[in-house]
């Protein structure tokens, strides 16, 4: 299953590649990974998605923990959370399909960001399901390119 | 006043009441040793940097303190990488400073350069990098603190040499808080409870130590819990001394090669309380198999320990120690309550049987060589049990654990996790440095003991008089076993009968060496070599084709052992 994790980390040098030869060296899997400073000085936020059952997710999380630079794990498929992730789709865009292209864009409430002859660049922010499907939509008229952040999450403010 | 940081940093081993530094000096660290003479800790100069991470792990194995190398940057630090992925794989404390190329250099590829803080991030509990002078003392701090609380492991200081040469002001930080770090060591009182009602209900207890019940010092309790309630105990490699060998309840080590008294109980028991303990491979064999009676209690100060290999009934995460005070303050009403040695009569008696039909044996010798066994046997008679015995790694390793009978913790000095040929002798000088009075054996392979023989030089420099007994095979040994019983007797490459001759080495390097090829001499030149206070070596030649059993083969079963 696919999980995602917020870590909280001391903002020094190699504290990501501690976070990230973590993974490696025990043979967990990264699907993507974002990283930013916060509003507090010195300490940043990790955004992990990765994917494992219960037994690889609960050593994930505990040997991420073990980190001396690590402050704080919380895995959001133990909360209620907000998921976004922004990406960038370059797709072929001749005038024929320009108006279909155009109306998806139009139902995702996404935006044109760049437009040339033959091509239409899209920005789109969602949650995984949003950004899967309008990658399903536009595959049919050929993704030149695409460019993701990764996942970066928030649990919401209100938990039943 | 302003110090240089070379004086900073001699100042906080000071003040963490370091005794003894091992280490080797070079163009990195020189600004340290220029300082040196003006400390009051005394600076072991070993012959190569594996000899110094090796020995303070040793130092710090013996005597449960904090043990400490110094070595220069590049080849210097890389040299120790060995020892510390070998600290961190048994949880041993020590902090290794190393000499890293001016700050402005660094990334340039400057002479001597290496990046031994990415390269040791994997094996080391934490490390730094010292960019700034007024980050020395706290770092050095932080470094002594984390490696021995907690669960114990190296912690790596890697130090500019431009650092070294700056000067501020030295101000000792008191105390140590990091947000981040806050290793749980009270046990849940609700789960201690749980785990008194589970011993209450047991018919069949069994305690598996680890090297968690030494590293926190829970020794004691753990002998009241077994004794006072009647429970079999028996340990991992890293456990031994833990409980006293020579006690009736001791079964012996577990696992791979563990007695079939440990096997057979671990088989039988309905209650399993691991503690301290990792359930390694070498300990588990087949996961799937193991144990699969027993409702699994596990005690461990490391939550990444629990639910790793196998899955626990009841986890317990803190410290060992007060783990087990707590369990005791628990069980202390019910002594009155329950009499333990009738409610488990039943099973006390089936494992001492288990014991008494499958004890640790070996085949008399039918030809003229000396059965290994033997030797282990007589170190242990000749000593009484009271040596500090390090090892090697392979068969050596698996005898001494198996044939000395260890009566206190801290006396049996093993790579257990990481399973390091050449660590025994240096760990040995450590623990001599330690404790000069103290007899101090190596038991060693003809293999391993030459990954590191060059610290024979240390010993005869710094009056360490080791014993090094060497179980002299003409094989790796181990190796060689499993070629015989899994890979068709295709004896590949450890054939090593082309040696050095081991009793002119030890005299090439000033110290004493015998050699024993028959029986009859075997007592009187071990006596003769543990009473002449020098290091020695004493070479004995052993039976080539000797294996060691009981033998658990690799992912099989634990009641699936070789007997002899």
């Amino acid at each position: 299953m696919r999980h995602t994790l917020s870590v909280t980390v001391e903002n020094e040098p190699g504290v990501l590649s501690r976070v990230v030869g973590l993974f490696s060296g025990r043979g967990f899997n990264i699907e993507s990974l974002n990283v930013a400073p916060t509003l507090e000085e010195g300490v940043s936020q990790m955004t992990i998605t990765t994917l494992g059952d219960e037994h690889i997710m609960e050593q994930i999380v505990k040997q991420l923990r073990k980190l001396v630079t690590v402050i704080k794990v919380v895995d959001m498929a133990e909360h209620k959370a907000v998921e976004r992730e922004m990406v960038i789709l370059k797709v072929n865009a001749e005038d024929t399909k320009r108006a279909e292209i155009l109306r998806i864009v139009d139902i995702f409430r996404c935006k044109v960001v760049d437009v040339s002859p033959d091509e239409l660049s899209i920005e789109v922010t969602g949650d995984h399901g949003k950004i899967e499907a309008l990658i399903n939509m536009l595959t049919r008229f050929g993704i030149k390119e695409v460019a993701r952040t990764g996942t970066v999450a928030m649990k919401r403010a209100l938990q039943a | 006043m302003e110090l240089t940081g070379a004086q900073i940093f001699l100042e906080c081993l000071k003040k963490e009441g370091v005794d003894v530094v091992f280490g080797f000096p070079g163009g990195a660290v020189i600004d340290i040793y220029d300082e040196l003479p003006n400390y009051p800790f005394k600076h072991i100069l070993v012959r190569h940097e594996q000899g110094a991470i090796h020995a303070a792990d040793g130092y710090a194995r013996a005597t449960g303190d904090v043990g400490v190398c110094l070595v220069t940057s590049g080849p210097g630090a890389t040299n120790t990488v060995t020892g510390i992925a070998t600290a961190y794989m048994d949880s041993i404390p020590v902090v290794i400073f190393t000499g890293q190329v001016p700050t402005p250099l660094i990334g340039n590829d400057a002479f001597q350069e290496v990046d031994i803080v990415g390269i040791t991030r994997p094996c080391t509990k934490h490390n730094y990098l010292v960019k700034d002078i007024k980050d020395l003392a706290y770092t050095v701090r932080q470094a002594f603190y984390l490696a021995r609380t907690g669960r114990p492991g190296p912690v790596l200081v890697d130090l500019p040499k431009d650092i070294m040469q700056q000067k501020f002001e030295f101000k000792w930080p008191e105390d140590v808080s990091l947000r981040s770090y806050n290793p749980n060591l009270k046990p849940h009182a609700r789960q201690i409870k749980k785990v008194a009602k589970l011993i209450e209900g047991a018919e069949r207890p069994l305690i598996y130590a680890g090297g968690g019940v030494i590293s926190s010092g829970a020794e004691d309790e753990l002998t009241w819990l077994a004794k006072s309630l009647d429970i079999p105990v028996t340990a991992t490699l890293m456990g031994l001394g833990a409980f006293p060998g020579d006690d009736p309840l001791w079964l012996g080590m577990l696992g791979m090669h563990g007695t079939y008294a440990a096997n057979m109980a671990i088989n039988n028991a309905d209650l399993v309380l691991a503690i301290g303990a990792r359930f390694d491979d070498r300990v588990t064999g087949k996961v799937s198999t193991f144990a699969p009676k027993a409702t699994l209690v596990h005690i461990d100060i490391d939550p990444t320990s629990i639910q790793k290999n196998v899955a626990v009934h009841v986890p317990l995460v803190s410290d060992c120690k007060s783990a087990l005070s707590a369990l005791k303050s628990e069980m202390e009403p019910r002594l009155e309550t329950v009499d333990w040695e009738v409610a488990h009569a039943v099973w006390v008696r089936q494992v001492q049987e288990w014991a008494e039909t499958h004890p640790l044996r070996y085949k008399k010798s039918e030809t003229e060589y000396i059965k290994p066994q033997r030797v282990v046997e007589k170190v242990y008679e000749i000593s009484k049990g009271e040596a500090i015995v390090a090892t090697e790694v392979g068969q050596n390793q698996m005898w001494a654990a198996q044939f000395y009978k260890f009566k206190r913790s801290k006396s049996f000095l093993s790579s257990g996790g990481l399973g390091t040929m050449g660590f025994g002798l240096p760990a040995a000088l450590g623990a001599q440095m330690a404790f000069p009075d103290k007899l101090v054996v190596n038991i060693a392979g003809d293999g391993s003991i030459q990954m590191n023989i060059q610290e024979m030089m240390t010993a005869v420099c710094n009056n360490l008089p080791v014993k090094i007994v060497i179980l002299n095979n003409g094989y790796l040994g181990m190796v060689r076993q499993w070629q015989e019983l899994f890979y068709n007797r295709n004896y590949c490459e450890t054939c090593m009968d082309a040696q050095p001759d081991f009793v002119k080495l030890a005299e090439a390097y000033g110290a004493a060496g015998y050699r024993v090829t028959e029986e009859k001499d075997l007592e009187p030149m071990l006596k003769e070599a543990f009473s002449n206070g020098k290091p020695t070596i004493i070479d004995v030649r052993v039976d080539p084709e000797e294996n060691v059993y009981p033998m658990v083969p690799a992912g099989a079963s634990l009641t699936d052992m070789l007997l002899v």
